[in-house]
């Protein structure tokens, strides 16, 4: 069964809450992984790990860097999973 | 039976599942080995995410190769999954991006220091620290890239795995004696995190799989876990000191 973009909003937001210690509801779509949240490369490829096994996808390296916003990385999931 | 059947192997160096390490420790435990991963401060979390990974969930320890009180716990820590061991795979190397990227005449002592020590020196106390652990007949197996030519962009890593091979020459003659053996697997290119992170990569893949009589992927990282594997195993009993290249045969050409 595929997730909606708000289930993965809310999964994404539990993974990056637990990574970065910031409050879940800190994690919204507008948000930017590094400027709004802080999150550097480690904690980066850790969400992103975390992610690919929540949501069983498979998140390659080099669309990593192109996941800026939350928004970004929850379009990308709820494509993945199709 | 698998190659490494029975066999207790310490594996350093998973870090994604890209690692040439993680690819070591599939395949070891495939083939039959119990595995034991290490990995430190901040990236220990990712390595025991990555961990889940394998055909079987590896424990992970904590070992900074830099940190001596890490170094001395462990053989210790090391016991608390397994009585001893039979192989160690160093898999580690890190130098600060300003000693690498093309900028060699202006590299400062404290960053090379540090590229040294983490991917040289380490060898040796890797080798010592685990050393109570490990029997006769058993294998310790490292990963350089080829150190005999000035690559571009390499810089001080290049030094670093210059000084990383001779160490191994030297713990092959001083272990040798305990039936310790230390070899090398000298890889070509391939796309790992710490790849990933030298300024200008891409000009070190540059012609390999065109210069290669075999060929090269960059993005398979297989043959030169299955070559580790392979110096692992009994198989070769009286090789030490030796560098195998798993290069598709880069070293051997001159043009
Ligand atoms: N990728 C290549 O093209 C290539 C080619 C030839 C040789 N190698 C060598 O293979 C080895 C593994 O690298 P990789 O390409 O799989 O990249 P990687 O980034 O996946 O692995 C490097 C590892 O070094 C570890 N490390 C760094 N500093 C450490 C420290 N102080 N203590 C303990 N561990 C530390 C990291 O945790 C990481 O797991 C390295 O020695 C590298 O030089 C890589």
């Amino acid at each position: 069964m595929a997730y909606t973009e708000s289930e993965i909003l809310e999964g994404l937001a539990e993974i990056v809450s637990e990574e970065t210690g910031l409050p879940a509801d800190s994690v919204q779509l507008d948000k930017s992984f590094t400027d709004d949240l802080d999150i550097d490369s480690l904690s980066m490829m850790t969400i992103v790990t975390l992610a690919e096994e929540k949501f069983s996808v498979r998140i390659p390296d080099d669309e990593v860097k192109n996941l800026a916003t939350v928004g970004d990385a929850v379009s990308f999931i709820a494509g993945a999973q199709a | 039976m698998g190659l490494l059947e029975g066999k207790k192997l310490l594996v350093t160096g998973v870090l994604t599942d890209g690692s040439i390490a993680f690819h070591v420790a599939r395949l070891a435990q495939e083939q039959g080995a119990e595995v034991v991963l290490t990995s430190f401060g901040r990236q220990m979390r990712l390595t025991q995410v990555i961990s889940r990974r394998l055909p079987k969930e590896a424990p992970v320890v904590e070992l900074d190769v830099t940190d001596a009180e890490h170094l001395e716990a462990l053989a210790g820590r090391v016991r608390e999954h397994v009585d001893s061991l039979d192989g160690v795979v160093h898999s580690i190397g890190f130098a600060p991006q300003s000693v690498m990227g093309g900028n060699f005449l202006a590299g400062q002592w404290p960053d090379v220091a540090t590229a040294l020590e983490v991917s040289a020196y380490s060898l040796k106390s890797l080798a010592v620290a685990a050393k109570p652990l490990l029997g006769r007949g058993s294998s310790i197996v490292g990963l350089t890239f080829d150190a005999r030519y000035a690559w571009p962009v390499y810089d001080w890593m290049g030094v670093a795995k210059a000084a990383f091979e001779a160490t191994s020459r030297y713990l092959a003659r001083d272990l040798g004696p305990d039936g310790i053996r230390c070899n090398l697997v000298s890889a070509g290119p391939i796309r790992t995190t710490a790849a990933k992170s030298i300024p200008g990569f891409e000009a070190m893949e540059g012609g390999w799989p065109d210069r290669a009589p075999l060929g090269w992927d960059v993005s398979d990282p297989e043959p030169t876990a299955r070559a580790v594997a392979a110096l692992l195993s009994d198989w070769f009993p009286a090789t030490t000191g030796e560098i195998v290249h798993v290069d598709g045969g880069v070293h051997a050409m001159g043009l």
